[in-house]
Formats: C-alpha cells, structure tokens, sequence
C-alpha cells in the first residue's frame, strides 16, 4: 500500500430524490494535488464535503490520515483538526476583524494562548500577503482578499489537507490570480490539496492528477497534461470543448 | 432628476416622489407626533408644578407619600423605589431579564436537531403563546405557585404577589423573545456554522463563538421593542394587587373620582416611559446599521 493520505472507496451520497454521488472511489497520496472538474450536480463538491464530514456519506468508507470518518463525533473532530478547508462564498466571520477570524479556532479548539494565536496568525496572512489589513473586517476587503484570509485562517490551524469548493468561482476575474497564486505557492510546499476548481491554469500547474466527475460518476481520471490534450472519454472532450471555449 | 436637485426652488419629496419647495421638504422630515407628545409631557408638567391639585394626584400614581407630620410612617423619603414607578420598573426589568434568558434557551432547543428539545420547545411557545397573558398571569400566580408551594412544603405567603407576576410575565414575554432569538440564528447563513465546524469547532462552540454574536446583533432592536412591551403589560399585575402605577391610579380614582387627571397622568407616565425607551431603541437601530460594514 503506498502513501495514500485520503482513501475514499465506494462512496454513495444519496439525497432525497438524487444520487449526488454514484460509487466513488478516490485515493490522494501525501503531498499530492488533486483536481475535480465537472459540470454543476456532478456530485464534485459533496464528495469534497464528504472527506471532512460536512456531509453525512450514505454508503461507502473514507479514511484520512488513518483515521476512519464516521459518524463517530471523536473521529469527525480529529479528521477535522487535520483538514482545512476554503469555501466558494468565502465564509469568514463578519463579526470579528480579520485577525479574530484567525486567530478564534486556534484559541477555541487549540486551545492556544492568545499571543501564539496572534503570532501564528500573523505568519499566515503574511504568507497570504496581506499581514497590513489584520485589523479591517471581512466586508472592508475585496473578495480576493476576503479569500485569502480563509486560506490563512484554514491553514493557521496546521493542517495536513487543504480542500478547496470553488475557491474562484464567486470572485471577480481580476481578483482569481492573486488566490491562485497562493494556492499554487501552497501546493510547492508540499501540502496535498483536493480542489474542486475549473481554472486550467492552475490544473495544469500545479495538479498531479485530475478527475473529471459527471452525474455523480467518474468518468476520466489522469495526469493533467493527458487529460487536457488528449482526453479518452467523449464526454470529457464535450466538456472541456465547453470550459476552453 | 439631478437638474431638479441642483435647482434650490424645487426639492424631490423623500416620502412623496413629488416635487416639493425646500421648505416643505425640511417640514416632512419633522416628527411632528413627537413634537405633540412632548408639548403634551410638558403641558403636563407644568400642571403638576402649578396646581396642587395635580401635584398630589401626581404623587399617589407614582407612588410618593410626602412627609405628613401627622401621620404616622410617612418619613419622606423615597417612597418610589418600594411603591408605584419603582415597581413598574423593578416588575418590568425583571421579568424581562428571566423572559430573555428562557428566550435564549427555548430559542437554541427550537433550533436543535434533538427531535425530544425540539418538541419540548415547542410545545412551550405554542402553548404560552396560545393563552392571553392576563390569564396566564392568573394561572400561574394561583394555581402553579400554590402546587409548587405545597409540592416544596413551604406556605403560598413564601411567595410573594410580586414574585409570582415576574415569573409569570417572564414565561409569558419568554415564548415570544425564544422566537426572537430563533429568527436570529435562523438567519445567519449556513456557511457559517460550516466554516466554524470544518475548523473543528464543535456545535456549542460555534455557536457561543460565531452564530449568537451575530444573531442577537442582529435581533437586538427586536429585544429592545419587547422591553416596551414588558414595560406596558406590566400593568397587568395590578389584578394581582401589586401596587404598581396602574394598582395605585385605580385606588386613587376610585377614591376621590378624579379620574380625568389621574388617568390622563397615569397614560403619561406610561408615555413618557416608552417613548424615551422606543428613541433609545431606534437609536439603537441605527447604530448598528452604521456599524455593520
């Protein structure tokens, strides 16, 4: 068995009337970075929400970090502390001001002393680049900056995965280079990413493999540079036909 | 639009559209229906200074006793703080106090996954909330307190009239701020509680931490109209005889038929009292629509 650190095997998730996610089986290795495209409902996204136990999974098994996530409350902490994630709508805390928004997990679930909190806090929004904007709050930055700060707040808490929903996708085109850049410098350190994203640039970058998901299925899995040249499935070359205009 | 705006003879009507002078657009802005209050608060006063007759009917609704030589027990001091407005007041803020605290509480189970909470909740709102507060004040201050008094083997006098109407306007005023404080977290996005759960927080940390911050700013004006609300009912607890302003207007009317003044007075305690509390509500109000960036 190599290095696997997400191992997800026949996942189901079943909502009322849908099957978001059909008989998925996944494996990401340590310090790997792996891409999910597909088009809206394919399911991409609640597999994502699945590794970190957003989603209650209907059927199937996923290990992370050798850690069963169940529906225990133990286990669904413990995967939790080890994974962070970053959301489409960002989701910062507009109550508090950008180095709270930090620093409040550390301190509530860490249980770090208030200065550790405010100095790992700082590192981590120096390492996103905005270590000046420590005492505006969420709604005074742009929605790039307002991203980056969920990163820096995911990433303050140490953890071995970072997950990504769309990071991009509610930003404004100017602003998706300065979160790519980050993400891109995050997946050269070594951090194993799963992303749910359709910006190729990245993808090809940074990605070591990429999975195209479509109603709930994997339909084409591979190395970035196959899969965007020379896909096998006609159902990948008429998406991507799609997303490459 | 904006040529008429430039042009200082003709004013775009905020409330209207219409077109107005400048005058007769600074006259809508002015709150008239407070301007006649105030006018009123002060005709009244100037009443109760000039003509002893109103004095006096001034003092036995707010509850002063002045010193009288020739009575016993009147010392002149602070009478008010035991009888009439300190009551009214005393009454008010307590019950309010136990209602927001039931509120919170019942709000948080209303909101709970836990199927048993959660009904038991709502049973609670529907049942109080289905029931007139005079009633409820009734039932509680004579039939619950006696069984709990015979239940805890103690004597119905342990419990004082005064006791029983917080308790009961607290239960009462509780269902109602629970549904308050259940709109609030209902409306703080989702993402929220996830993005506080994936960091690993648990439920009761994100919502201590994240989700009641957030909800109760934003129902906080909600609260504070509640309070005015408070302060108005408790002139129910006159039935139980608690000598709040209303108990004392009602003996003294009855007992001199000045009922005219008295209850004129009385409505303008009861005025002057709310309508500082609603400005401080407003105010409130737009404070944080200021604040929240």
């Amino acid at each position: 068995m190599s290095d696997d650190i997400i191992i997800i095997e026949h996942l189901v998730k079943q909502f009322k009337n849908l099957r978001a996610v059909d008989d998925v089986s996944l494996r990401v290795g340590r310090g790997k970075v792996l891409v999910i495209i597909g088009p809206s409902g394919s399911g991409k996204s609640t597999v994502l929400r699945c590794i970190n136990h957003l989603e209650t999974p209907t059927s199937g098994l996923i290990m992370v970090d050798g850690i069963h996530v169940d529906a225990k409350a133990s286990h669904i902490n413990a995967v939790r502390a080890e994974v962070g994630m970053v959301f489409q709508q960002f989701n910062l805390f507009p109550h508090l001001t950008v180095l709270d928004n930090v620093c409040i997990a550390q301190r509530v679930v860490r249980g770090r002393p208030a200065e550790e909190c405010r100095r790992v806090a700082l590192t981590q929004l120096e390492r996103v680049g905005i270590p000046e904007k420590a005492s505006a709050y969420p709604s005074q930055l742009s929605g790039g900056q307002q991203q980056r700060v969920a990163i820096a707040r995911a990433l303050a808490m140490n953890p071995k995965i970072m997950l990504f929903d769309e990071p991009t996708s509610a930003l404004d085109p100017e602003m998706i280079k300065e979160v790519l850049d980050v993400m891109q410098d995050l997946a050269r350190s070594g951090m194993t990413m799963v992303c749910v994203t359709h910006e190729m640039g990245f993808a090809r970058n940074a990605a070591d493999e990429i999975v195209f998901m479509d109603k709930g299925k994997i339909v084409e899995q591979g190395d970035p540079e196959t899969f965007y040249t020379n896909p096998r499935e006609e159902r990948t070359r008429a998406f991507l036909s799609q997303i490459l205009h | 639009m904006s040529n008429f705006q430039k042009n200082p003879e003709v004013v775009i009507s905020p409330a209207s559209g219409a077109i107005v002078s400048p005058i007769a657009s600074r006259l809508e802005k002015v709150q008239w229906w407070l301007l006649a209050v105030i006018l009123a608060g002060l005709l009244a006063l100037y009443f109760i200074l000039t003509d002893e007759q109103m004095t006096r009917v001034f003092f036995a609704v707010a509850g002063y006793v002045p010193f009288d030589p020739t009575q016993p027990g009147t010392t002149g001091a602070i009478t008010l703080l035991t009888r009439g407005i300190g009551i009214t007041l005393r009454t008010a803020l307590s019950a309010y106090l136990l209602a927001v605290t039931i509120g919170l509480l019942v709000g948080l189970a209303r909101v709970s996954s836990n199927p048993i909470i959660n009904n038991l909740a709502s049973l609670y709102v529907e049942i109080i909330r289905g029931v007139p507060i005079l009633v409820l004040l009734l039932y509680i201050a004579f039939v619950v307190v006696p069984i709990v008094a015979d239940a805890l083997g103690l004597s119905t006098r342990d419990f004082p009239n005064e006791v029983r109407v917080i308790v009961g306007l607290g239960i009462a005023y509780g269902a109602f701020e629970s549904e308050i404080f259940r709109a609030g977290i209902q409306s703080i996005e989702r993402g929220q509680m996830e993005a506080a759960r994936a960091l690993g927080m648990n439920y009761f940390q994100a919502m201590r931490h994240i989700i009641l911050p957030q909800a109760i700013r934003r129902v906080l004006p909600a609260l504070g109209n509640d309070f005015i609300a408070m302060l108005k009912d408790s002139s129910l607890v006159s039935v139980l005889g608690v000598s709040d302003i209303t108990q004392l207007a009602k003996l003294y009317a009855s007992s001199t038929f000045l009922f005219f003044q008295t209850y004129s007075l009385l409505g303008l305690i009861y005025l002057t009292l709310t309508i500082t509390l609603s400005r401080g509500v407003r105010w409130l109000e737009m404070r944080l629509s200021q604040d929240r960036r």
